[in-house]
């Protein structure tokens, strides 16, 4: 990104929470939104723009699960932890997905197209066990059904689906 | 548009009922159910009233509480019975056409039973029954004429009273009589206050907050303007949490519609009284729902708790006396004030007051969202209503709590529900999730889940929680792998004594809780594990 463009997207996020008591939060939801993570050019202008410390950002970012550090692939699959998914399953999902991509949750895979993570309840609990690829909310998941779901969104039935 | 008047709520809610049509069909669309399918089975009912040049009005609702049967589908047809149908996916819809809508023949073998004698909806009052996002729904409901009986009628110590005639106790967890929390807020003198709805349900496994905030938060803006007019406060926020996009959405788009019809802003219902409410998103800590660390939250920190006192209603938010109760306590209010503190408190059980909402999952056959009057035993929720484990299973136990919570044995499920018996249990209310174990399910193992997410959770501020937490893991792990000997029982229970005495914040004070009550109820089962 150009100092222009991250100019101008600094601005576009700040605006509508400028003068706003607490409104760092909320101005991180925004950027995360964009580029589902905090990429740390954005946070450098940001923390000019409010004059405050870079510090002040990352302790934020740092201490809430749902900010990212880092770009996290292309399609994120979040495998719900709440109580009723892990009595229904998702211990045993999070190994399928393991055994299919070769990552542990919070692991990116190498090609940049999964990133996946664990997720403490979405509120889905009649629908144990739950899982979500992107905004995608797949109910009573099987072990077996994995490799048909990693396939839906592999780069090949993505570049069919154009 | 102008801003309406008490008159105009009750015109609005006159036209919009006189004008519902008689042949509707209603799709549960919140989270779940657009999980299930929802929003296909949506347009494919549409779509095929279209083309079939059928005048059938197709509408949204949230969530009914049979998330078990989603997508729901309720269908009025003219001079027929109302009939709910369950599981309606969209290869369904020409089905539905076919027979329901034009045989007038109802489909028996899709039919859900919606109805239920043990259940009782106040708090659930509207939802599945409304379109969340449409403001006159609500309005025809007799919604918003609460709020203008209040700021017609009642001065703010009326409405403090009130509360407490009520009874109504915070549905978060803790149980603090809300009246009594409003009344101090009131009392402190400031030039600005806050009050907050909490709508940070971090407990995995509980949804009762996402139902309401998706299905109805019309009835929570309500709640939170009335008792911002009991506290003296003229902003209020939501703090809701960022995994629930939807709920966000539709708290959103009430908060715009409320402006529009002037219910927020400025001179409410020309009484002179001005509210106005913003959201603030959480950010994935569990920690948050801890009022002191969601007020830092609020304010743009890291959420770390603070020790009260000084207590959030004397210096809250920015310093400011603030009131924080959350969303199934705020959805409450428009009711106790329609009709009468009296009459709630006459719902209930000792002192418990009113119903409670809990979220009964885990394994049982139907789970959902149900709402019983306290009082109700468990037994009656997980069997009566939940239908019991699945076939050829035996429930073991349920957990209530969450992590703050412990588990109850099946020889105990005759107990009526209230926040006493709950905690005399050595479980505790909770905000309301009810997961359901049968003899599958290890009991050491779900301590260790409980304590596994208390340890991610834990902000780290104060060592009891941070380390304590940490060590009792260790053991746990230790007696899992069977490595465990007789004496890591007793270190398990001397932490956790440790962590419920000093811990700074009620994660830490509670977190042992899921060990300490497996330890009483299943201490065979860790001994099982056990090194031989």
């Amino acid at each position: 990104m150009t100092s222009e463009e991250i100019g101008k997207i600094v601005d576009e996020v700040v605006a509508p929470w400028e003068n706003k008591d607490g409104n760092l939060i909320m101005i991180l939801h925004q950027i995360q939104n964009r580029f589902s993570y905090v990429p740390r050019e954005i946070s450098f202008a940001v923390a000019k723009r409010l004059h405050i410390p870079l510090a002040r950002i990352y302790e934020v970012i740092t201490f809430y699960h749902y900010f990212k550090l880092e770009a996290p692939g292309k399609n994120i699959i979040s495998v719900c932890l709440g109580t009723a998914c892990y009595l229904k399953g998702s211990p045993e999902l999070i190994a399928a997905l393991k055994k299919q991509l070769g990552v542990n949750p919070g692991e990116t895979t190498p090609d940049k197209q999964f990133h996946v993570q664990v997720v403490r309840c979405l509120g889905c609990c009649g629908l144990a066990p739950v899982l979500t690829v992107g905004q995608k909310v797949y109910g009573r998941v099987t072990p077996q059904q994995i490799p048909d779901i990693v396939a839906e969104y592999s780069p090949e039935r993505a570049a069919q689906r154009n | 548009m102008n801003p309406v008047t008490h008159e105009d709520l009750s015109k609005i809610k006159e036209e919009t009922n006189s004008k519902a049509g008689k042949n509707w069909i209603s799709v549960g669309l919140s989270t779940c159910g657009i999980a299930a399918g929802a929003q296909d089975t949506f347009f494919a009912l549409k779509n095929e009233a279209r083309t079939r040049k059928i005048p059938f009005e197709v509408r949204r609702t949230g969530c009914a509480g049979l998330c078990a049967e989603e997508p729901l589908v309720a269908v009025a047809v003219e001079d027929m019975p109302l009939v709910t149908y369950g599981k309606l996916t969209k290869d369904k819809v020409g089905r539905l056409f076919d027979e329901h809508i034009l045989g007038k023949k109802v489909l028996n073998d899709l039919t859900v039973k919606t109805q239920d004698s043990k259940q009782m909806r106040i708090v659930l009052r509207n939802c599945g029954e409304i379109d969340p996002e449409n403001i006159r729904d609500y309005i025809a409901r007799g919604g918003y004429l609460a709020l203008a009986k209040v700021l017609k009628e009642y001065k703010p110590e009326k409405v403090n009273e009130e509360m407490k005639v009520s009874g109504l106790r915070g549905r978060g967890g803790a149980g603090f009589p809300t009246g009594i929390k409003w009344e101090i807020t009131r009392k402190v003198e400031a030039d600005q206050k806050y009050i907050i709805c909490n709508g940070d349900e971090g407990d995995p496994g509980a949804y009762m907050d996402r139902g309401v905030l998706e299905g109805d938060p019309h009835s929570v803006i309500e709640g939170l303007t009335i008792g911002g007019y009991g506290i003296g406060a003229t902003r209020g926020f939501f703090y809701i949490r960022a995994e629930y996009p939807l709920a966000i959405e539709r708290v959103e788009k009430a908060l715009k519609q409320a402006y529009q019809y002037g219910l927020l802003g400025k001179n409410i219902l020309g009484s002179g009284f001005s509210f106005d409410v913003e959201i603030r998103l959480g950010a994935g800590a569990f920690v948050c729902g801890e009022e002191t660390a969601l007020i830092a939250s609020i304010e743009g920190k890291r959420g770390y708790p603070h020790p009260r006192p000084p207590y959030p209603s004397i210096k809250g938010l920015w310093g400011k006396p603030t009131c924080i109760n959350n969303v199934e306590t705020l959805a409450n209010i428009p009711v106790i004030f329609l009709k009468g503190g009296k009459w709630f408190a006459g719902i209930g059980y000792e002192k418990s007051k009113g119903t409670k909402v809990f979220a009964l999952t885990g394994k049982v056959k139907k789970s959902g969202l149900v709402e019983v009057p306290m009082g109700t035993t468990l037994r009656e929720i997980v069997f009566d209503i939940g239908g019991g484990a699945a076939k050829g299973k035996k429930v073991k136990a349920i957990q209530t709590g969450g992590p703050s919570g412990g588990v109850i044995p099946r020889e105990h499920f005759d107990t009526p529900v209230s926040y006493e018996n709950l905690q005399m249990l050595g479980s505790i209310m909770g905000s309301g999730g009810m997961i359901v174990m049968d003899e599958d399910d290890s009991m050491v193992d779900i301590a260790k889940f409980y304590l596994g997410f208390c340890v991610d959770e834990s902000c780290g501020k104060c060592a009891p929680c941070r380390i304590g937490g940490k060590q009792m893991l260790g053991y746990l792990e230790k007696i899992t792998e069977g490595r465990g000997t007789p004496e890591d029982l007793d270190k398990l229970r001397t932490i956790s004594y440790a962590m419920q005495k000093a811990s700074l914040c009620g994660l830490g004070q509670t977190a042992p809780n899921p060990v300490l009550s497996t330890l009483r109820y299943f201490e065979n089962e860790y001994k099982e594990k056990m090194a031989r």
